[in-house]
């Protein structure tokens, strides 16, 4: 019941990042603005991409206790 | 820089290369992994970014902004499920030995040998060209860094050239630390060690060239950006690329990318084959992605800082990482650089060859090399199975090395990347749904395979090779023979997309499609149903539950004379005793050549020489009765009755283990009831005893005195009467608290509880004990609050209790100077009353015993009076009114008795009354 629970939450979390990462959610950081100086799309890639590992981590290190 | 400072470097790199790798073989074959860690798992992942990352990333930002990210956004989702698809595949890797995608995609589809060729052939046709790439990537830097020109560079033979001699010494280590001996798994934690170190130092010299163009050439990040902005044309935006409908080719290329990083042979390799623990999955599923995001952190900063500083289309983007620090001055960062991309593109080609030339051998030359007559002798093959692996080694690197000679500059290399990356995604669908569709079929997967690499090379490759000029290009535009739809960037009339993503739409549907359709078409045979079986429930059963397909008749000795072929007869041996004491058998000798036996050589040669030869040499030596799909379905019945029936069989004992843990727990109190029985009666049948023996003393001395009429006067009769009066008396008494004490623990006592006032009861019982205390010259102290204390309690028991601990305090204080504190206190819902005394205390091991019946505080030599069931009566009657009864004591500092009971709500209204 446990492996199953952990299953659904990656697949949850995959299904996140697709929307994420693509087309149209994407479409919200094209803007022509920058934070700190840098430019928001880059910017707002890496920060999703960073976001995925730190949720990813969390759940992969709490599970293999 | 000269040219051979920067060979020197390099050979050094190489020789720590070999260090490295040799360290980690030592260190495997003493037994101490070196690989056996997670972090290392995860950083051996990273031969994912190879060359055409380490520059080719740069070049790709250059040209089109953010693009070059989807090619590592993809694996970041793919290992999102890491955990659910790689883990299942890692699994069946290992549990059926399994060394290569060719083969894991054969065993799937019944061990079929025409499925593994083909895997294989799609593999070379779509790396080698790949690792062509790698070599070019080495040669392009070196030229840079050594600032030869170009021109020069082109003409210079094959022999000149550092380029083939760095191919010879990557063949070389690959042959040593990837074929140095015949392993069933195909483990070279060596190779993994160095391959793990290379991701270490490509990281290591990208960030640091990315650090110093921001920080050092430009004045920070924002600097950068800033300055940047004034570029023409700067595609940062996500329309910025020259395509149709950016949305879908930025999904393609994620696809893309999330399929080749789980189906790239050297992937494969190292996160399937070379694998120690499934556990090490957890941390590498996030660590290989942060990896992949750290060296990227840097990419659009170096793209844009180069576009700066040359001017566009003034210098190659894709060395600006080695020509920005060298238009510096910067030597040594260069030289870094350079070094992190030979890691980049060495770890690569290590990891891809061993991969590819582990499918050429066991999948192309060993099904041939079988049928020969040489071979089919009864002689030792390990030696010869190795020296076709290393031929395979050198074959495949040569194979590389010619085609980056002929190719060039050619269009077809540049663009290699993402075309073999489109090659293996082909074997997703096959791969994948061999692993979660039980109904897929060998027909399917050939058709599935054949359709998407058809479509793949008539859609990617051809006009790749059309491009760069060796073949005629004119059915590019117009089709072949004129027939417009026909057109391979546009089959169709399908138009709008880059060639990329319509290839790989066009390939993947029909792959899928072919795949599905086929499978559907036919039910699966009886081998395909079996493994479909073994494969899509590894998680089902662990591997001594696995069902074995397999039924006939066999021997011991040929099978054990076949291992021994293959594997070497030390090893054979060694396998055989284990696989017996794994079955609890004495020795290897006491085998039986059952299902079991076949099931297992046949699974030790797999890893030797592939599922599909495997399966083909164990069939000769035994004789095997054909299977039919019924035959299977009913053995995974038997499997699975067994499955339950071990269930079963762990439930009972689960339980009956628990039963007698019950039964130990009881046994042990019954015991220990036991033994207070014994002590109880010994200690009764003493207090007992003594008034006993001073009645019948004194008895027969009124008898003797009767009888002899000796002169006893009417005084002392008087006088031994009453002492035989009072000792009568106290037997009753302990007679009555044996059977109080008897009634109270069996819950049959009387209570008879109301409403009372505890301060007029602690009152009146002092009373009582006044006489007592005044014979032993205590002095009794009592603070007792002025208005009623009221709880719902027996006032007879209450009473008893109060006598109990105030006699008890009366017994222990020293004669003529004691001292007994009453004290009675409410706090909130409670009643609490304490009796202290100024006696000896009781020592703390004590302080728990002496709650326990007959034992009473002291040793018994200065026992005082008493029955010893005081105490525990009154613990019981007070925990019966819902209270609790402690003693805090500290040895010569007195002791204090206490008990709290909760006070009636009446009383909290007159608390509150008061407050």
């Amino acid at each position: 019941m446990k492996q199953k629970l952990e299953s659904q939450r990656l697949l949850a979390l995959f299904a996140l990042g697709c929307l994420l990462l693509n087309f149209p959610l994407l479409m919200l950081w094209d803007r022509d603005l920058s934070l700190w100086g840098l430019p928001l799309f880059p910017l707002a890639l890496f920060a999703l991409w960073g976001l995925l590992i730190v949720v990813l981590a969390w759940r992969m290190e709490r599970g293999a206790g | 820089m000269s040219a051979v400072l920067v060979v020197a470097v390099s050979l050094a790199y190489l020789l720590v290369l070999f260090a490295v790798a040799s360290h980690g073989d030592r260190r495997a074959a003493a037994g101490r992994s070196l690989i056996a860690n997670p972090w290392i798992y995860a950083l051996s992942m990273a031969v994912y970014c190879s060359a055409w990352t380490y520059f080719g990333s740069v070049g790709r930002a250059a040209s089109s902004g953010v693009w070059f990210l989807p090619i590592y956004l993809g694996p970041m989702l793919a290992m999102v499920l890491a955990w659910l698809v790689l883990r299942k595949m890692v699994r069946i890797a290992q549990r059926y030995r399994i060394t290569s995608i060719a083969d894991f995609i054969a065993s799937r589809y019944g061990k079929s040998p025409l499925l593994a060729g083909l895997v294989t052939l799609i593999t070379v046709v779509g790396i080698v060209p790949y690792l062509a790439l790698q070599l070019k990537g080495i040669a392009v830097a070196f030229d840079v860094v050594t600032a030869a020109p170009a021109a020069l560079a082109r003409e210079r033979a094959w022999w000149q050239e550092s380029t083939f001699y760095l191919a010879l010494a990557l063949a070389g280590f690959t042959m040593v630390f990837g074929a140095r001996h015949l392993d069933g798994s195909e483990r070279h934690e060596g190779m993994v060690a160095a391959v793990a170190f290379e991701s270490v130092v490509k990281l290591l010299a990208f960030l640091a060239v990315g650090a110093w163009v921001c920080w050092g050439l430009f004045d920070g990040v924002g600097d950068l950006f800033a300055r940047a902005a004034a570029l023409p044309g700067q595609a940062l935006a996500f329309n910025g690329g020259p395509v149709r409908y950016p949305h879908v080719q930025w999904f393609a290329l994620m696809l893309l990318a999330g399929l080749s990083v789980l189906m790239l042979p050297r992937q494969f390799q190292v996160m399937v084959v070379e694998n120690v623990d499934e556990r090490h999955l957890r941390r590498a599923a996030w660590a290989f992605p942060l990896y992949l995001l750290l060296i990227n952190l840097f990419v659009l900063p170096i793209a844009l800082a180069g576009l700066l500083h040359f001017g566009p289309g003034q210098a190659d983007p894709e060395t600006f990482v080695l020509s920005l620090p060298l238009s510096q001055g910067q030597q040594a960062l260069a030289l870094l650089v350079f070094v992190g991309g030979l890691s980049a593109a060495t770890g690569m080609v290590i990891v891809e060859t061993i991969a590819v030339s582990t499918m050429i051998c066991n999948d192309l030359v060993v099904p041939v090399l079988l049928r020969s007559r040489y071979w089919s002798g009864g002689r030792d093959l390990t030696r010869a199975i190795l020296n076709t692996r290393r031929t395979a080694i050198l074959a495949v690197m040569l194979l590389g090395y010619c085609y980056f000679r002929l190719a060039g500059e050619a269009y077809a290399l540049v663009s290699i990347g993402l075309i073999s990356f489109a090659a293996v995604a082909q074997f997703a669908p096959a791969m994948l749904g061999g692993m979660y569709w039980r109904g897929a079929t060998r027909r399917g997967a050939l058709a599935g395979l054949l359709a998407g690499f058809l479509l793949w090379s008539y859609t990617l490759m051809l006009p790749s090779l059309a491009k760069s000029g060796w073949v005629a290009d004119g059915f590019l535009h117009d089709g072949p023979w004129g027939q417009q739809w026909l057109r391979p960037e546009a089959l169709l009339g399908l138009q709008g997309f880059d060639n990329l993503t319509h290839s790989l739409f066009w390939s993947l549907l029909a792959n899928i499609g072919c795949y599905v359709g086929f499978s559907l078409w036919r039910s699966p045979s009886a081998a395909e149903a079996s493994q479909a079986l073994l494969f899509v429930d590894v998680f089902e059963r662990s591997s001594q539950l696995q069902p074995v397909f397999w039924r006939g008749q066999a021997s011991v000795a040929p099978l054990q004379s076949l291992a021994e072929r293959f594997l070497g007869s030390e090893r054979a041996r060694e396998l055989f005793a284990r696989h017996a004491r794994e079955r609890g058998l004495p020795g290897a000798d006491s085998l039986q050549a059952d299902a079991e036996l076949v099931h297992f050589v046949e699974t030790q040669l797999t890893g030797a020489i592939g599922s599909a030869s495997a399966r083909v040499m164990v069939a000769s030596v035994v004789e095997e009765e054909a299977l039919g799909l019924d035959d299977v379905l009913a053995m995974v019945e038997e499997a699975k009755r067994l499955l339950l029936h071990s269930r079963e069989l762990e439930d009972k004992s689960a339980s009956l283990e628990r039963a007698s843990a019950e039964l130990r727990a009881a046994n042990e109190q019954l015991k220990s009831l036991d033994r207070l029985k014994d002590d109880f009666m010994s200690s009764v049948t003493h207090e007992l005893r003594t008034p006993l023996t001073s009645i019948r003393a004194l008895a027969e001395l009124m008898l003797d005195d009767a009888t002899t009429g000796d002169g006893m006067g009417p005084e002392q009769r008087q006088h031994f009467l009453s002492i035989i009066v009072a000792e009568a008396e106290r037997l009753t008494r302990l007679v009555n608290q044996v059977l109080d004490m008897a009634k109270i623990e069996s819950g049959h006592a009387d209570w008879h509880s109301s409403e009372l006032d505890l301060a007029a009861l602690v009152r009146s019982s002092a009373q009582t004990v006044c006489e007592l205390l005044r014979e032993r010259g205590a002095r009794l102290e009592l603070a007792l609050p002025e208005q009623p204390v009221m709880v719902l309690a027996d006032a007879d028991r209450l009473t008893q209790v109060m006598l109990n601990l105030l006699s008890n305090a009366a017994k222990f204080v020293p004669a003529g100077q004691g001292l007994i504190q009453v004290k009675l206190t409410r706090s909130g819902a409670r009643v609490q009353v304490e009796v202290r005394d100024n006696g000896p205390g009781v020592p703390p091991a004590q302080q728990e015993l002496v709650f326990e019946k007959f034992r009473q505080g002291g040793d018994s030599s200065n026992r005082p009076q008493g029955t010893g069931l005081g105490l525990p009566i009154s613990r019981r009657i007070v925990e019966h009114f819902g209270g609790a009864m402690w003693l805090r004591s500290e040895p010569g500092q007195g002791a204090c008795f206490g008990f709290w009971l909760p006070a009636t709500t009446r009383n909290q209204d007159k608390n509150g009354d008061c407050a």
